[in-house]
């Protein structure tokens, strides 16, 4: 008896340690090769009820909220959509119409998230009757989807050179597949500018003119030397460790990745040393990108300077932050509330772009028209693009919409006045996103994980450099160390 | 078909089997075939990238030899040792305490039941948000800062999470937290289990409290603290969900609170390397299961030992008999 007792007291442990090694074994074991870009072969038909239906996905609200208002094809009434207020007071589905089914699938984008869900949906489309009509990619892995046999040339399902003549160039050298078709459009362009508080500025430099701010900042020398004044003022010149990454990440002389090995760029480094510096002096707040304290410090009580932005971050991110009441308790977006109208932008010390979303239509959507509609509606007709920036001071992707704006006296509440479309429509012709890989995301944001603990003393700039290597080839298993 | 009318006793076994038959089915179907699917993808290379997937190929000890030669699965052994250490040192000290105080027959404490559901609630919650609500007691604009700043009357909040020995303790303290009332409970048990007559005798003979406690309790219940202390090890190695709020899956600062299993995730979740993450579980599934048959052995040793002194009693019994 008590030999069995043994036997099974053995038995139930390693029971017990076995349970753990359960793992979710996913066993589809079909092999794929990069280059292959001609549309995958669909081996089912989507059912009744996928071709009544626009599947969506997205990882934020932001395309929601410009669709609704501004799609006329939109249904509102029966959707639910108040058109005084701009928002959405229904809980039921979106319509067209038409009268077809809106469906939004939505899923975060930290971590790779989104990629991951979406990779699921559009590796299933295939022999799924429930098909994707149409995903949002954004620029920083824009290419993995554009190369791939996912998405639709756009001149297949109806959208011409002449429609996409007014977009900025570089919104469509980075959606062109290697085959040349143009894969993916978006209606934002996304120059990036130094957002900076007026009345900091004031106490400081004795100016808010955003000219005469520019001129202080023109260089990362005399930026540096602002940060400095900054600092005596006790005031910080940037809030976190991130919040320069893209002047350098996007001005990088080589590609993240080439033949699967990672190089890491000297800009970056010199993102490094200036980071390093920064937070040894006490120049930043020393919060990462998205985190409580670092939107805290866009707000009312925040004690920065400035904010490197891009179009999408001034009216979608940075508004948003600066109000005392936010929108959804109550509060109105109006000079008055928090800071608004604090706020104002100039160049900065280097040129640079940020994000920027792309709409791609799924290959196998039986959607194609509505889709093509959408597409061209949203990204491709000058009056939308008017009326989107004029009313949410989002920058869009139509230049001569945009340089109409620009030379008009067109203002801006919440920047106190200033017309910042002016120094976006400048900027944008020369953004060049040539240096762009698939694995950007991943690996801008474990570069930025990385060097945390080297800023905040941690690990040495060899360790924190070890441990990004090592962050990145879990993420990516196909990459390498550079020998 | 002639039935036979042999007298048979009635035997109730195989309704045991049919009962115990569905946990069989499950554990077949969602831990042994998932085990053995993870030790063959450990001699294979295979993985996804994006939308890309890599052709599968048998690699034989490839994967572990790659393992073993990278060394980093040793930092995270280490790691997860450290924390685990951190939290089971307070841990074992605090129960034995609480539950000598509470099995003392001098002290009487009232009340015993409310301090015991008090004691074992934070067993009860769930590990996720023990972590969320330590995170933001110890963020950067949390409670603690609030607190810090004040004493201190410094300008900046101190980093708990930016440093490599807070974010240890931290992790270790939840741990701690989450498990000292369970571990109160089976020494409470453990204690309760040993004969009164013992103490008797002890206070008889004049022994002091903690005469009694290092002399008597403890050797009693040696059995049962060396199966605390394995039990903890074994979920100490799985140590994960706590450390992966805390740090957000990422092991900061500088992989220093990440932990075996953590890292394992890391290879499955982060990325889709199933091979290497596959050679991982297999390493920690022979480090568990020798920690679970050392638990056997102790037993059985025990056991063993019982038995002999019973017989040297037997024996020392007849001796006597004999004079």
């Amino acid at each position: 008896m008590t030999k069995l007792k043994r036997v099974l007291a053995g038995t139930m442990c390693l029971t017990m340690a076995g349970s753990m090694l359960t793992a979710c074994g996913d066993s589809s074991s079909s092999s794929g090769s990069a280059a292959d870009v001609a549309p995958v072969e669909q081996k089912k038909e989507g059912s009744e009820d996928s071709k009544n239906t626009i599947k969506i996905y997205v990882w934020n609200q932001e395309f929601q909220g410009l669709f609704r208002r501004y799609y006329p094809e939109y249904d509102a009434e029966k959707s639910g959509y108040d058109t005084t207020k701009n928002e959405k007071t229904g809980t039921g589905d979106d319509f067209l119409k038409d009268g077809k089914k809106v469906v939004w699938v939505v899923n975060e984008n930290q971590g790779n998230n989104y990629q991951d869900k979406l990779d699921d949906a559009l590796k299933k489309q295939a022999d799924s009757d429930d098909k994707v009509d149409m995903f949002l990619i954004e620029a920083d892995y824009a290419l993995k989807y554009v190369n791939s046999g996912y998405t639709q040339p756009l001149k297949d399902i109806g959208i011409t050179d002449d429609d996409t003549k007014e977009m900025y160039q570089y919104t469509k050298d980075v959606a062109t597949a290697t085959d040349g078709t143009l894969r993916a459009v978006s209606w934002q362009a996304t120059p990036g500018l130094f957002a900076y508080r007026r009345d900091i500025a004031k106490e400081v430099l004795g100016t808010d003119d955003p000219a005469k701010v520019q001129e202080a900042l023109a260089d990362w020398d005399k930026f540096n030397d602002v940060a400095k004044k900054m600092k005596d003022k006790g005031y910080f010149m940037l809030s976190g460790y991130d919040d320069s990454y893209r002047t350098f990440s996007n001005n990088m002389s080589k590609p993240w990745v080439e033949n699967d090995t990672i190089q890491v760029d000297d800009m970056l480094m010199k993102w490094v040393d200036q980071t390093k510096d920064f937070t040894d002096n006490g120049y930043n707040n020393k919060t990462s990108l998205w985190d409580d304290t670092w939107s805290a410090d866009q707000g009312p009580s925040g004690k920065v300077f400035g904010f490197f932005y891009s179009t999408w971050g001034i009216n979608f991110t940075l508004k948003g932050n600066s109000l005392e009441k936010s929108v959804d308790d109550g509060g109105k977006e109006e000079v008055g509330n928090g800071i608004y109208g604090q706020y104002a932008v100039c160049e900065g010390p280097a040129a640079y772009f940020w994000g920027g979303t792309w709409l791609c239509c799924a290959t196998g959507s039986d959607n194609t028209d509505t889709v093509a509609d959408i597409m061209k509606k949203m990204t491709c007709d000058g009056d939308i693009a008017t009326n989107i920036t004029k009313d949410t001071q989002d920058y869009t992707n139509n230049k001569s919409a945009m340089d109409a704006i620009a030379s008009s006296d067109y203002a801006s509440d919440f920047l106190g006045g200033q017309n910042h479309i002016a120094l976006f429509a400048a900027a944008a012709p020369n953004i060049k996103m040539d240096k762009t890989t698939s694995y950007d995301q991943g690996l801008n944001e474990k570069f930025q994980a990385a060097f945390k603990d080297y800023f905040n003393g941690n690990a040495t700039k060899d360790e924190a450099l070890e441990n990004f290597y090592k962050a990145a080839i879990e993420l990516y298993p196909n990459l390498k160390k550079p020998s | 078909m002639a039935s036979s009318n042999k007298h048979k006793s009635i035997s109730y076994a195989k309704w045991g089997y049919i009962f115990i038959l569905p946990f069989f089915i499950a554990y077949g179907l969602f831990q042994l075939w998932p085990m053995f699917q993870t030790i063959r993808d450990s001699f294979y290379s295979k993985m996804t990238v994006g939308l890309i997937e890599y052709p599968e190929e048998f690699v034989g000890f490839d994967n572990y030899v790659d393992l073993f030669k990278e060394g980093e699965i040793f930092t995270y052994f280490g790691n997860t040792f450290i924390i685990w250490i951190i939290g089971f040192i307070p841990q074992i000290f605090i129960s034995l305490l609480l539950a000598a105080w509470f099995t003392d027959l001098r002290l009487k404490i009232k009340a015993q039941g409310f301090f015991k559901v008090v004691i074992y609630l934070p067993n009860i919650l769930m590990a996720a948000a023990v972590s969320m609500l330590f995170f933001a007691i110890f963020s950067d604009i949390g409670p603690i800062n609030d607190v810090y700043k004040s004493i201190t009357g410094s300008e900046s909040p101190y980093q708990f999470f930016a440093h490599i020995t807070s974010t240890r303790v931290i992790i270790a303290i939840i741990n701690f937290i989450m498990w000292y009332g369970n571990t109160t409970i089976l020494l409470m048990a453990a204690i309760m289990g040993v004969d009164p007559s013992l103490y008797e005798a002890s206070e008889i003979d004049g022994a002091t409290p903690s005469q009694t406690f290092w002399q008597i309790t403890i050797p009693s219940i040696r059995p049962i603290l060396i199966y605390v202390l394995v039990t903890s090890l074994i979920g100490g190695v799985q140590m994960y969900d706590i450390p992966q709020i805390i740090t957000n899956g990422e092991g900061s600062p500088t992989r220093s609170s990440m932990t075996v299993v953590m890292y394992l995730n890391r290879q499955i979740s982060v990325g889709k390397n199933y091979g290497k993450a596959g050679t991982i579980s297999v390493v920690l599934f022979i480090v568990a299961a020798v920690l679970s048959l050392a638990v056997a052995a102790f037993n059985s040793k025990d056991q063993l030992a019982e038995r002999k002194a019973a017989k040297l009693k037997k024996k020392k019994m007849k001796g006597a008999l004999k004079i």
